[in-house]
């Protein structure tokens, strides 16, 4: 076992010291030096994927986050009824920036908080005839609204409603699809499930049922961009102009139609592998379609990923692909140029979810940062095993970390940046770490694509750079 | 320095590529069309749609309440050295940390204990003997303060049972302590989870801890998430020389000095403090709705005197607020406090001008809205469609009352348990000049180009205005400041390239 990974594996046990030993002993498994050459052997994976552990803060959240936060949610021509008491739906309401044209209210509904807003009476009595009510009301009052979806909150599963049966009678009533989605908070351990069960709930309901008029050799779907600051329609120039069709965006700007097309693809494209693989794997058994990774966040990726994604098709496409690279590499140049003497050498510690503990990493390479620890909110096996050969030997790695580890991890690594969400942003900020929000972008973007990296490149320079940070003057103890 | 010019989301997609890119996208999206976009846009401004919208029963779109645990937790974190506990699914408690740091720009710190569909089945007594061993092991509290999502409410958990359970099986100390409030999502709002876990917290805390009168008063803000109205307050005070304690206060918790170190707990009432708050000689809220229960067992069980005032937002809320201490306590009022209220009333009179005759609409917590509508009122501003979601038949009551004593208040209409979406349709069909509410309401603006005044919460697209107070006399400088300069700012880009773009105003 090398150095470096004997001294983050210290590093950690220090770390642990202060929990209880049942505790310790949970948490030890979620914690590791990585090892890209795979011989260290188990001892250098982590565990994911497990309940988090009571009274220890987790950072993660919960299936309907996961469903109405991240997967339906951002299909804009679909009203989602937050089902349930109205917490959940204020608190994740026009917070993920998931970016949309069309009018708010009128055919498009993604940054508003629609609920059944429950009542005790409804906790007893059950709620299924207040949704019936209130699906024929959205319709009255939505009248363009191409769908309703219900997302279930906590109590829906509790207290036994039948979702189902009244999202099957109100679809033959209303004329349009309502879509039951058992995402219920209580249900799996994190986002994740709620994912998974979103991704059913587009299949059984969604899928295959649309028509489109002609199809082409070059036609694919956007998979897993969530279209933040942004991300989809940057990250769709670059497929539009390698000349690819692309049919389906899942799920940033998607629309139902959309959606309700995908099967007609040649070939799907997946960013985010951990919120929408299902639909995926799913498309390939049931359709044939093709599926491949892909990674559009800073040059190097983006230029592998290009001509990763041509060689799935014929010359015409791989010609146009690299004339499109020998368009904007001297535009990209120009941007490492100008950004990399100001971050070269400086380290970076991640804690994000989906995708970006490994994806955002090539790009801070780009820039000359080195990203020394990271890990997944709700991360699998398979997401850490596509993350180890990304980092060096003896990058420290945690899943499902808690504020402690990381507030501990940060104190001893020294990073000139950490990324992560708006939960951890401000602990930072008082110990005087840079700190960029990698879920939202720090309401900047998009951070996909050519005309994303620039963006990426100067907020982390002007974070990482910003005078404000020595301004602070430590207390005296 | 750097000599690239980065375009981001703010310019990038107005760029005709991308333009063009949307057209070539709706081959796909099947869109309506411009014309049946039009037409509903266009009858969503009618009266015929306002009575539709009106009418319906299930139905709740752009509600301005949160749920009660959110309350819970921030009253929680106002006292020192205490953890908030919530008993239930994990997902709430991301979103109730994520929700207060969008407002506060501030680290918030809160526990789940993590149930899943096992403990859906056979109860949450195993999360919550582990949560609390572990939550006492890792965070070190003095207190952990437990609350509830509806999933624990659901299934019915027995708060009290399971905490002695803990105890008894050693998981937490037996002389730690550990207060608890059952917080159903399904009842009421933020403002009641506020008030559930205050009395849970009092309750507990002070239970045999009556001696003699210590010669203190108490103070409850209430659900007031500017951390500037505690400060003010505490400085009003100590302007008079009283002897108080605030509490649950996150003034020092939601708004800590950067000093190079992250504090789990930054400030809040001191705990023995807390426990001595039986001993007041009386127990002052401001604000009425967030303290219904706290209030009735402060007068029952410790047969204490409750005053609950309105917020002290304006003049005459200031004064009743100022003359009550001063009864209570014996204490005269300052000079320098009655000066501060001649400047705030020289500030209304100068600018009196530009709010006089302005029709206002509002929505927001019911204390808040009642401090509005008086400080409105006073300067001769009109409180027209006063909307109130989580407001009952007492605040209508009491909106209307208020409303009766001014004639700026005859056009005021009060509606209770009504959302933003009524208030959309409101604010096409009987325009008035402002808005005011908090940052949710943009999309009021946007739709119905009323502008918007930010006062309320949650706070997001606008930096460090929970700051500065709202109640007080200094408050209410900084609510005409505010207000007035809204509306000037508004007049400006009405009247730019115009005769009336005047310099001085």
């Amino acid at each position: 076992m090398s150095t470096a990974i004997k001294k983050t594996q210290k590093l950690i046990e220090e770390v642990l010291e202060s929990y209880p030993e049942k505790t310790r002993k949970e948490r030890s498994k979620h914690l590791a030096a990585n090892d890209p050459t795979g011989e260290c052997g188990s001892s250098c994976h982590v565990k994911s994927n497990v309940k988090s552990r009571p009274g220890v803060m987790t950072i993660r959240g919960c299936a309907y986050a996961g469903s109405k936060g991240v997967v339906w949610g951002p299909v804009k021509d679909v009203v989602h009824i937050s089902h349930g008491p109205v917490g959940c739906g204020q608190y994740s309401w026009w917070s993920r920036r998931n970016y949309y044209n069309g009018i708010t209210g009128i055919d498009s509904f993604g940054t508003m908080h629609i609920t059944s807003d429950f009542q005790e009476k409804d906790i007893v009595f059950g709620g299924d005839k207040k949704l019936e009510q209130l699906c024929r009301e959205i319709k009255e009052l939505f009248p363009l609204a191409k769908g309703i979806t219900i997302q279930s909150e906590c109590p829906i599963g509790l207290i036994g409603d039948d979702i189902e049966s009244v999202a099957r009678k109100m679809t033959k009533e209303l004329g349009i699809p309502v879509i039951p989605v058992r995402c219920e908070g209580f249900r799996g351990v994190s986002q994740s499930l709620g994912h998974h069960i979103a991704n059913d709930s587009i299949r059984d309901h969604v899928l295959g049922k649309g028509e489109m008029e002609k199809s082409t050799p070059y036609d694919v779907n956007l998979i897993g961009d969530y279209n933040i600051g942004g991300d989809a329609w940057a990250s769709r120039k670059i497929l539009e102009e390698m000349g690819l069709r692309v049919i389906a965006q899942w799920s940033g700007d998607a629309t139902l139609n959309e959606l309700s097309i995908a099967n007609k693809a040649r070939l799907n494209l997946i960013h985010c592998y951990r919120s929408m693989n299902y639909i995926c794997r799913y498309m390939e058994e049931a359709y044939g379609i093709p599926w491949v990774e892909y990674n559009f966040f800073g040059p190097t990726k983006i230029y592998e990923s290009i001509r990763k994604i041509a060689s799935y098709f014929d010359d015409y496409i791989k010609e146009k692909a690299e004339k499109m690279i020998a368009k904007y590499k001297p535009m990209m140049d120009r941007v490492i140029e100008e950004y990399r003497p100001r971050l070269e050498g400086k380290t970076v510690m991640l804690y994000v979810g989906g995708l970006r503990p490994r994806h955002v990493i090539g790009a801070y390479e780009d820039l000359g940062m080195e990203v020394i620890a990271t890990g997944y909110e709700f991360g699998h096996n398979d997401d850490y095993k596509r993350t180890y050969p990304e980092l060096k030997e003896g990058a420290l790695i945690y899943d499902d970390a808690t504020p402690y580890e990381l507030e501990e991890f940060t104190k001893r690594m020294k990073p000139d940046l950490v990324g992560s969400g708006i939960k951890e942003k401000y602990a930072y900020h008082k110990m005087g770490v840079p700190f960029r929000q990698m879920h939202s972008w720090d309401y900047s973007g998009p951070y996909h694509g050519f005309d994303g990296f620039p963006v990426f490149a100067r907020d982390m320079d002007m974070t990482v750079n910003n005078p404000t940070w020595n301004l602070i003057r430590r207390r005296k103890i | 320095m750097i000599r690239l010019k980065i375009k981001d989301h703010n310019e990038l997609f107005h760029e005709q590529e991308y333009l063009e890119q949307f057209e070539r996208k709706r081959e796909f999206e099947k869109p309506c069309s411009a014309d049946e976009i039009e037409k509903v846009l266009e009858w969503t401004k009618t009266e015929e749609y306002k009575e539709k919208n009106f009418a319906r029963q299930a139905l709740t779109i752009n509600p301005a309440k949160a749920c009660q645990p959110l309350g819970a937790v921030l009253c929680a974190s106002g006292f020192q050295n205490t953890l908030p506990f919530v008993h239930g699914s994990q997902g709430c408690v991301a979103y109730f940390r994520s929700h207060l740091s969008r407002h506060f720009k501030e680290p918030v710190a809160a526990v789940s204990t993590s149930m899943t569909e096992d403990a859906a089945v056979f109860g949450g007594l195993n999360n919550m003997i582990e949560g609390l061993e572990n939550a006492y092991a890792l965070y070190k509290p003095e207190m952990i303060a437990v609350s509830t999502t509806c999933m624990a409410e659901v299934i019915g958990d027995d708060l009290n049972a399971f905490i002695k359970k803990a105890r008894e099986q050693g998981a937490i100390p037996s002389e730690l302590p550990v207060p608890f409030a059952h917080t159903p999502s399904f009842v009421g709002s933020h403002i009641t989870g506020y008030d559930n876990m205050l009395k849970g917290i009092l309750s507990y805390l002070t239970a045999g801890a009556k001696k003699r009168p210590n010669g203190k008063i108490n103070i409850i803000p209430g659900f007031d998430t500017y951390t500037g109205n505690i400060r003010e307050i505490k400085r009003l005070l100590n302007l008079m020389n009283v002897l108080y304690t605030v509490l649950a206060d996150i003034s020092d918790v939601m708004d800590s000095p950067n000093t190079g170190e992250y504090r789990l707990y930054p400030g809040g009432t001191p705990l023995d403090e807390a426990v001595d708050s039986i001993n007041a000689t009386a127990t002052v809220a401001i604000q009425r709705y967030s303290t219904v229960k706290t209030g009735e067992f402060i007068k029952e069980v410790w047969g204490q005197e409750f005053i609950a005032l309105p917020m002290p937002i304006g003049i005459s809320n200031t004064d009743r607020f100022l003359e009550t201490i001063s009864k209570i306590t014996g204490r005269v009022i300052p000079q320098e406090i009655e000066d501060e209220r001649g400047r705030a009333v020289d500030a209304m009179i100068d600018s009196h001008p530009y709010v006089h005759g302005k029709k206002f609409a509002l929505v927001g917590d019911p204390d808040l809205l009642l401090g509005l509508i008086s400080f409105l009122m006073e300067m001769g501003g009109m409180p027209v469609h006063i909307v109130c979601t989580n407001g009952d038949k007492n605040f209508e009551g009491e909106a209307y009352a208020l409303l009766s004593k001014s004639p700026f208040g005859r056009e005021g209409k009060v509606y209770i348990g009504k959302d933003m979406w009524h208030l959309r349709s409101l604010l096409f069909t009987e325009p008035v000049d402002f808005l005011i509410g908090n940052s949710y309401a943009k999309f009021l603006w946007r739709d119905t180009g009323t502008p918007l005044i930010r006062i309320g919460f949650p706070l997001f697209d606008r930096h460090h205005l929970h700051r500065y107070p709202i109640i007080g006399y200094q408050g209410a400088i900084n609510l005409v400041n505010w207000i007035v300069n809204t509306i000037l700012d508004e007049m400006d880009r009405k009247t730019i390239n115009t005769t009336s773009f005047d310099v001085i105003r």
